[in-house]
C-alpha cells in the first residue's frame, strides 16, 4: 500500500524526478494549496485588518477564515487563541519572550526533554539565562522512551514550564505528552507542547490534549513556509505582553498612552503573512480530504516496509525503538565507518533526497553517543519503489565506499 | 540515474586506510580545522625543519571527502617548502572553485583525484577543510 494515487496532487513530482524521503524537514506541497496562496495575491490582495475598502474587508475576510479553519482543526474554544506565526520556532519564541520572561525568576525550574529540536530547547535556555531559572533536562532510554515516574519526579514545586515535543524529530517516537501537561498542571506549571512532527500526522484536539501552549508550523503539514501556528489558553495570552510591538497590534495610540488590540491581533505585528494564511487553510482542507486514517494506514506500511529492509542491512544501526510502529515515519540511522554525509551523498547521487546532520538536535544525538545520522522520513505521497530503491542504495554504499564485506 | 562517483578509488582507499592519521610526536604546529555544518573536526600536526615541512599527520573524525583530502595533502606536502605547500594548497581551493588551469591541476598530483567536487557545493567545504587548516597553520588567510 502506498500513496500513488494522490502523486497527482502534488505539482513538483511531475518535475522534480528525485525521490523526496526528506518529508520531516518540509512536505511537498499539493495544487490546492498553491493555487489558494496565487489566488489571495491574484484576487484579494490589499492589507488586511485595516481598510475599510471592500478589498481590504476581503482579504481580511480570507485571512480570518484561515484562522478559524486552524482552530477547527485543533479543536481549539476561540479564534482568539490562534495566533499566525512564522513557524514553529517563532512560536516557541514568542512563549519564551512574552511569557517565560515575565513569569519565571530565579530558583524556578524549567523542565525540557533532551530530544528537543533547538527550537524547543534554546528559547528555554535564553530564559534561564536572563531570569536565573533553572533548565532540568528529562532523559528516554536508548529507545527515546520516557518513564513516567521520571517525569513524575523532574517536575516539582518549583517547575514553572515542561516543554515536550509530541513526536520525535529524530527518532520518531511518540512521546507522553499527557502525562506530562497533567503533571504540570499538578504543580501550577505551564506545558508547552512541540507540535511541529505530529500535525501533518495525527488529529489533534486541544481541549482533550490540554496544553497550555502548542506550536505547529504550515509547512511541514503541506501548507507554505512562512505561516505557522500558536495555540495558547485565552486567560494566559490575555496577560501576557505583546512579543513584538508596531503596526496592526495597537487600537489607540497617543503621546504618552498605548492600547494594544484585542487577542489574537495583539501577538501579530505588522502586516501578517495572510496569503501563507490562506495557503495553510487550503491544506487543511486537503488534510481533511484525504484524512489521517488513510494517510497513516499509507505511512505505517511504509514505515515497516522500509524498516524491515533496513534491520537486515549489515553495520546498519536505526536509532530509537526497535519496532516500526515506534517510528511514525521517521527513521534515522548510522552505518559503520561511513559518515552521514556521504551516505547521503551516495544517495543523492542515485537520486534519493534525505537528510544528514544532527537535525537540529544536537543534545539528543550527544545522549545517544553519534555526531550525526542520516534520516528517512516519510510522508502518506510517497511510494513502495521509493522505499525498495533507498533500501537498495543504502545497502550498496559500504562496498561503494570501498569496505568489503 | 547513473551515479556521477566522486567516491572513485583514489577517495575511498584514502578514507579507509589513511596513510597519515596519526599523532606526530612534537609538533611544532598544531590546529583544528572545524565544519560547523557537517562536523567534520580535524587536527593537522605538523613538524618543521626550518623551512622544510619534515614530517606531518592529523587526527579527527568526518566525511569520506574531508578526511581522504587531509590524507592526501599531507602526503604532497612532506618534504616541501612552506611556500611550496602553500602554492599547492591556492591550486588546490581554486580547483574546487572551478577556477585552476589544467597544468596546474596536474601539479596536484594525486589530489586532482577531488576535482569533481567542484561539482558538488554541498562538499566543497569538507574537500578544502584540510587546505584551509594548513594555510591558517602558516598564519596565511
Amino acid at each position: 500500500m502506498d500513496g500513488k494515487a494522490f502523486r497527482a496532487d502534488f505539482p513538483i513530482f511531475e518535475i522534480e524526478k528525485s525521490m523526496y524521503l526528506d518529508n520531516a524537514a518540509t512536505s511537498q506541497k499539493p495544487k490546492c494549496v498553491l493555487e489558494a496562496e496565487y489566488g489571495f495575491y491574484e484576487k484579494m490582495n490589499a492589507n488586511p485588518l485595516r481598510g475599510f475598502y471592500p478589498l481590504s474587508v476581503e482579504a481580511t475576510k480570507a485571512y480570518e477564515d484561515a484562522r478559524e479553519k486552524v482552530r477547527g482543526f485543533i479543536n481549539a474554544a476561540s479564534v482568539k487563541e490562534i495566533i499566525f506565526t512564522r513557524n514553529t520556532t517563532e512560536s516557541i519564541n514568542l512563549i519564551a519572550y512574552s511569557y517565560g520572561l515575565n513569569n519565571l525568576c530565579r530558583n524556578d525550574e524549567i523542565v525540557v526533554s533532551i530530544t528537543e529540536h533547538h527550537s524547543n530547547l534554546l528559547p528555554w535556555r535564553m530564559v534561564a539565562d536572563r531570569t536565573g531559572a533553572k533548565i532540568k533536562y528529562l532523559y528516554p532510554n536508548k529507545e527515546g522512551e520516557f518513564d513516567p515516574a521520571a517525569i513524575d519526579e523532574a517536575i516539582t514545586e518549583r517547575t514553572k514550564i515542561a516543554a515536550m515535543g509530541q513526536v520525535s524529530n529524530v527518532l520518531g517516537s511518540l512521546n507522553p505528552i499527557d502525562h506530562l501537561i497533567k503533571r504540570v498542571h499538578e504543580v501550577g506549571g505551564v506545558a508547552v507542547i512541540d507540535a511541529a512532527q505530529s500535525a501533518p500526522h495525527m488529529a489533534i484536539d486541544v481541549k482533550k490534549m490540554n496544553p497550555d501552549f502548542l506550536a505547529f508550523s504550515g509547512h511541514k503539514m503541506f501548507g507554505p513556509m512562512g505561516i505557522g501556528v500558536l495555540y495558547g489558553r485565552k486567560e494566559l495570552l490575555e496577560a501576557m505582553p505583546p512579543f513584538m510591538e508596531g503596526g496592526e497590534m495597537v487600537d489607540i495610540v497617543r503621546f504618552d498612552y498605548t492600547k494594544y488590540s484585542e487577542l489574537p491581533h495583539k501577538f501579530e505585528a505588522g502586516t501578517v503573512n495572510a496569503g501563507g494564511a490562506v495557503g495553510l487553510s487550503a491544506a487543511i482542507d486537503y488534510i481533511n480530504k484525504v484524512g489521517f486514517d488513510t494517510m497513516n494506514e499509507i505511512e505505517e506500511s511504509l514505515t515497516k516496509r522500509a524498516f524491515e529492509a533496513m534491520k537486515n542491512i549489515p553495520h546498519l544501526h536505526i536509532l530509537g525503538g526497535d519496532s516500526a510502529e515506534k517510528h511514525h515515519g521517521i527513521i534515522s540511522f548510522t552505518l559503520d565507518d561511513v559518515h552521514p554525509h556521504d551516505v547521503s551523498a551516495i544517495l543523492e547521487a542515485d537520486g534519493i533526497d534525505v537528510r544528514a546532520g544532527h537535525h537540529c538536535a544536537g543534545p539528543l544525538l550527544e545522549f545517544l553517543g553519534v555526531n550525526s545520522a542520516t534520516r528517512l522520513s516519510l510522508m502518506f505521497y510517497n511510494t513502495e519503489e521509493e522505499i525498495d530503491a533507498f533500501t537498495k542504495s543504502v545497502a550498496s554504499i559500504r562496498e561503494r565506499m570501498g569496505f568489503n564485506d | 540515474m547513473e551515479s556521477r562517483s566522486f567516491y572513485n578509488e583514489i577517495l575511498t582507499e584514502h578514507n579507509v586506510s589513511p596513510y597519515h592519521k596519526h599523532d606526530i610526536e612534537n609538533p611544532d604546529i598544531v590546529l583544528e580545522g572545524v565544519n560547523p555544518n557537517c562536523g567534520d573536526d580535524i587536527w593537522l600536526k605538523l613538524k618543521c625543519d626550518g623551512d622544510i615541512i619534515a614530517d606531518a599527520g592529523f587526527t579527527g573524525d568526518g566525511c569520506a571527502v574531508s578526511q581522504a583530502s587531509a590524507d592526501i595533502m599531507i602526503g604532497l606536502i612532506i618534504g616541501k617548502k612552506k611556500e611550496e605547500a602553500l602554492r599547492l594548497a591556492d591550486i588546490f581551493i581554486r580547483m574546487i572553485k572551478g577556477e585552476a588551469r589544467e597544468e596546474e591541476i596536474d601539479s596536484l598530483e594525486e589530489a586532482s583525484a577531488l576535482r569533481d567536487v567542484a561539482h558538488m557545493p554541498a562538499r566543497v567545504k569538507c574537500a578544502v577543510l584540510g587546505w584551509h587548516t594548513l594555510e591558517e597553520a602558516f598564519g596565511n588567510n
